[in-house]
């Protein structure tokens, strides 16, 4: 029952660490960046008057949304591989990420498109905005504001949820703890040193990521924070 | 090699593997639930020192990746000197996971019953206890119902990282099961069925039940 923490040891390797943390960094930018944009377009889609289109992207998100992370990434790992396709862990990883957030971001950007006010669309009409003027800087724009909060907490969840792409033998920070365990034989150090490393993490994130919505969205602060409805 | 197809025995094999994951999910769905109404009242108390400290379990668990959780609760009992297994792992992470998130929802939807409640329970001289028993908590269900049958989803496909600690639910079975034949994308195409088949009736009555009440905030933060 004395158990003696002895965080010492795995000083020595906190070069693995930093390398680990980057990979789960370098991992979850480019998968929320596409995964952004696939969802926002997988949302037009959605919200098309092609019935194939609204179908197909409505069975993609429910899909995507009923089955775990888990079982996608080994999907994605295994069943490419199986298939001949010769995909790297990292790309795999990747891949499965993207294909995972997109599904996310389709559905909060459409509960955001869906927000804008009628009245606006027939302004933005009256006004004789083309339809690809409309969708940006009426429907796009003010929805992604709208909807910015929630995007950011699905980021952040992105993030950590990479940490289950060690499973697939991506070196991130979730598999340098197990590497650095195995060497050190102090699993329940590195596993709390790796947590507090991943709070730190998506601290950072949502920092960065609350700057970035104060810097694009200039109104809101014009307004004095007041506008921001959710 | 003797490999031959999916058979019989593997379809069985992978639905008790499905019955562990109903199990676990009922475990940390009941614990967790405890858990996140201790949490969320915790959460309002008028005591500062009792809302900072569910604060900050609360940012802990929500920032990491339950992956970590379950790994520290794994490795962390076992230092306690009990040899576990991955059951009880599993279940402990999942219901800490679990009730910091429901606590937080569930703070939100005891927080949204309309300020005017409040007042008119104090008016009538009740308790805190008798005000939010009575008056609170009833309303605070009922708003509360489509975002936590939405997050019974989440429980569900979360506890498929109970794998990775080797307790045989559906992804540890169907891991099982190709380990012995060898065919990867049927195993887990097979796999992903099943949860679709688990969740799907669960999102899908959310989404009625939050029609019904609507309320138009979809639950966000989910992976």
């Amino acid at each position: 029952m004395s158990y003696e923490f002895d965080f010492g040891s795995l000083l020595a390797s906190w070069p693995q660490f930093l390398a680990g943390a980057w990979l789960t960094i370098q991992l979850s930018f480019p998968a929320t960046l596409i995964g952004f944009v696939a969802g926002t377009l997988l949302a037009i889609a959605r919200r098309s008057s092609v019935a194939w289109l609204v179908r197909a992207s409505g069975i993609y998100v429910e899909v995507i949304r009923n089955t775990p992370l888990l079982v996608q990434v080994f999907l994605v790992f295994f069943g490419l591989s199986s298939m001949g396709w010769k995909v790297s862990a990292f790309s795999a990883a990747l891949l499965s990420l993207v294909i995972n957030v997109a599904a996310y971001s389709c559905e909060i950007m459409r509960a955001g498109m869906d927000s804008v006010h009628k009245g606006q669309l027939e302004a933005a009409e009256c006004l004789g905005l083309t339809r690809r003027q409309v969708y940006w800087h009426v429907i796009l724009r003010p929805a992604m504001e709208k909807v910015y909060p929630a995007l950011t907490s699905q980021f952040v969840l992105l993030m950590l949820a990479s940490s289950i792409t060690s499973q697939i033998s991506v070196e991130e920070l979730t598999a340098a703890a197990a590497r650095v365990q195995s060497e050190t034989f102090r699993p329940f150090e590195a596993y709390i040193f790796v947590a507090v490393a991943y709070l730190g993490l998506s601290l950072l994130m949502r920092a960065g990521l609350w700057a970035f919505g104060q810097m694009i969205f200039t109104r809101r602060r014009r307004l004095g924070a007041q506008g921001a409805g959710r | 090699m003797i490999s031959g197809g999916l058979n019989l025995h593997h379809l069985y094999f992978l639905l008790i593997g499905a019955g562990w994951t109903i199990c676990l999910s009922l475990i940390a769905f009941i614990g967790g639930g405890i858990g996140g109404g201790i949490v969320a009242l915790a959460r309002i108390s008028p005591l500062r020192w009792v809302r900072w400290l569910a604060i900050a379990y609360i940012q802990l668990i929500q920032g990491t990746p339950l992956l970590v959780v379950l790994f520290v609760c794994y490795f962390g009992i076992s230092i306690l000197g009990f040899s576990l297994p991955g059951i009880i792992a599993a279940g402990v992470a999942m219901v800490v996971y679990v009730s910091a998130y429901l606590g937080e929802i569930w703070r939100g939807c005891i927080e949204s019953v309309a300020r005017t409640q409040w007042e008119a329970a104090e008016c009538l001289a009740l308790s805190r206890t008798q005000r939010m028993r009575l008056v609170i908590l009833p309303q605070a269900v009922r708003i509360a119902t489509p975002s936590t049958v939405g997050f019974m989803v989440q429980i569900v496909k979360n506890t498929s990282l109970a794998s990775i600690v080797g307790f045989v639910e559906l992804v540890r079975a169907g891991q099982l099961i190709n380990n012995s034949i060898f065919q990867p994308f049927v195993v887990y195409v097979l796999i992903a069925v099943v949860y679709f088949a688990m969740c799907y009736p669960l999102s899908a009555w959310s989404r009625k039940l939050e029609r019904r009440m609507q309320f138009g905030a979809r639950a966000v933060g989910e992976v």
